[in-house]
């Protein structure tokens, strides 16, 4: 593997309410390389979220580290780029001005800035829906602008938080090769949370699971597909390997979750 | 073997079906025309005395005679000239101090709970310490105007500004942007549409506390007419009055929809 891009240290979080302390994180140790894709799966509450949100520098940790080429992360910054699940496209401007609104912010203008929405916005395949309002694209469209807006100003690397959780299954699918495409064209440095396994392992060089709360990383699995990948390959018996490998490893720690929780009751 | 289909039938009333535009304008133009034949049946029968109720005929000739005086526009030119400042007044104070008490808690402690404890004192109850203040004239009209406004405004545009999607400011934070440029890119805009609607509400509660206001103490205006209109028993003035009052506030209520529409089209492009 090349040089660590992501690496994160002995990561913990707490939350302090009035009702007392939830520990969400516990010591996650985790790298993503140089244009790498990592997977991050697991049961919903487990924190991988969470982790996200202190990565992309919207929350802080309680304890470790988290740095991106060896630098600590304290703010979120514009050399990470952030696709949430909502698809947060803001509603009073089309698709070409959504993703011009974050070039300006990033300092750029003029033809550059023209010419750089116009080419991102070709890139998600979205060439004759640059004018068109949010509300009058479909889910799967407002995340290819979510997506082409992330890229645009170029971060070091893309944080994406279950984005393509909100979809249809065809339109995952869709937005499953889209991703993809670009990725294996133009490589990226890419931490990608969601608890869709097939998701994870199709996307993947490797694929991180998650323990219940308090999270860590309990394992992670390698993903020896061939690229550039085809849908196809779900069908193979090297996928389906895979696929039952994440999914025992998530398995177990539901089933532990629920002897937990009777075990409480009783 | 396929049968041919027998033509559904369909309940009148089926919870949130829809009609067509045209079946819900002739629904509410046939109550308003039903209400005005049973008026014109009533009256002009003899069936109530003119002095309770008096006839469509009667209220429309006292309106035509004040509209060929020229009082009627007097009338309505105080009133709508009070109105407009009041409401003009409370909205531009409103609409910072909103803004800044939903964008931050340490505001919104400061004020918040002030506001909401002014806004539980009845208003009427203002009326004899504001003409204490400030006499009988404009001023005082003004601010009965702005205290039955202000109050609830401050409240409602925290709440628009409160209501704009955590994940939108998450953006602008991703994006590096600074604080202020978050609120006036970001926050403001999404905002907009709904702070549009509170102030089109708030615009009808201060008709309201306008014609109160000249009610109670005035020596012009809709409301003061109405009042002497009752020392002289000219009930027809009275409802001549009520429907003008009904018909603006339905007029600018419509002119502040339409607007919104067209202000925010970007909503509903579908």
């Amino acid at each position: 593997m090349s040089v660590d891009k992501l690496v994160i240290a002995g990561l913990g979080k707490t939350f302090r309410s009035s009702q007392g302390e939830t520990v969400a994180l516990n010591g996650v140790d985790l790298s993503v390389g140089e244009n790498e894709f990592v997977s991050l799966v697991g049961t919903s509450g487990c924190g991988k979220s969470t982790l996200l949100s202190i990565a992309a520098g919207l929350e802080e940790q309680s304890a470790g580290r988290i740095t991106i080429d060896g630098e600590d992360i304290t703010a979120p910054g514009l050399d990470r780029g952030v696709v949430f699940q909502s698809y947060t496209l803001l509603p009073w401007l089309t698709a070409r001005q959504n993703v011009e609104f974050a070039l300006r912010a990033a300092g750029q203008g003029g033809a550059a800035l023209k010419h750089a929405a116009q080419e991102h916005l070709e890139l998600v395949g979205l060439q004759g829906f640059e004018n068109a309002f949010p509300a009058e694209l479909s889910g799967g469209m407002k995340q290819r602008v979510a997506i082409a807006r992330a890229l645009s100003y170029r971060p070091k690397m893309l944080l994406m938080d279950e984005p393509f959780g909100a979809l249809d299954a065809l339109t995952r699918h869709h937005m499953q090769e889209l991703l993809t495409g670009i990725w294996e064209k133009h490589r990226l440095t890419v931490l990608f949370i969601t608890h869709d396994v097939e998701e994870a392992v199709y996307l993947s060089d490797r694929v991180a699971v998650m323990t219940n709360r308090p999270g860590r990383i309990k394992t992670v699995i390698p993903v020896n597909l061939p690229r550039p990948r085809h849908y196809n390959m779900v069908a193979t018996q090297a996928f389906q390997d895979l696929h039952r490998a994440v999914l025992d490893a998530i398995r177990s720690e539901s089933l532990a979750a629920a002897r937990l929780a009777t075990a409480l009751e009783a | 073997m396929p049968q041919p289909s027998k033509p559904v039938r369909r309940p009148a009333f089926a919870l949130g079906r829809r009609i067509s535009t045209l079946e819900f304008l002739g629904i509410a133009g046939l109550v308003f025309a039903g209400l005005a034949i049973v008026w014109t049946l009533a009256t002009e029968g003899g069936w109530v005395r003119p002095l309770f109720l008096p006839s469509p005929r009667q209220v429309l000739a006292r309106l035509a005679e004040l509209w060929a005086s020229g009082q009627l526009f007097t009338d309505m030119g105080v009133s709508i000239y009070r109105i407009t400042f009041g409401f003009a007044v409370s909205t531009l104070v409103a609409l910072p101090v909103g803004i800044l008490i939903g964008s931050y808690r340490r505001w919104e402690a400061a004020i918040e709970p002030f506001v909401d404890f002014i806004r539980y004192m009845p208003v009427v109850a203002f009326v004899p310490l504001t003409i204490l203040w400030t006499g009988t004239g404009d001023m005082q009209k003004l601010l009965i105007i702005f205290i039955g406004t202000f109050f609830q405004q401050v409240l409602l545009i925290m709440d628009n500004v409160k209501s704009v999607p955590r994940d939108f400011i998450n953006l602008g934070r991703t994006l590096q942007m600074p604080q202020w440029r978050i609120l006036q890119r970001i926050v403001l805009p999404s905002a907009w549409p709904s702070i549009w609607d509170s102030l089109r509400i708030s615009l009808g509660w201060a008709w309201t506390w306008l014609v109160v206001a000249e009610l109670v103490a005035a020596t012009s205006g809709l409301g003061y007419r109405i009042t002497t209109a009752q020392r002289f028993f000219q009930t027809d003035l009275i409802f001549g009055y009520l429907l003008i009052l009904g018909l603006l506030g339905l007029a600018t209520d419509q002119a502040m929809k339409w607007t919104g529409r067209k202000l925010f089209r970007y909503l509903d492009v579908r």
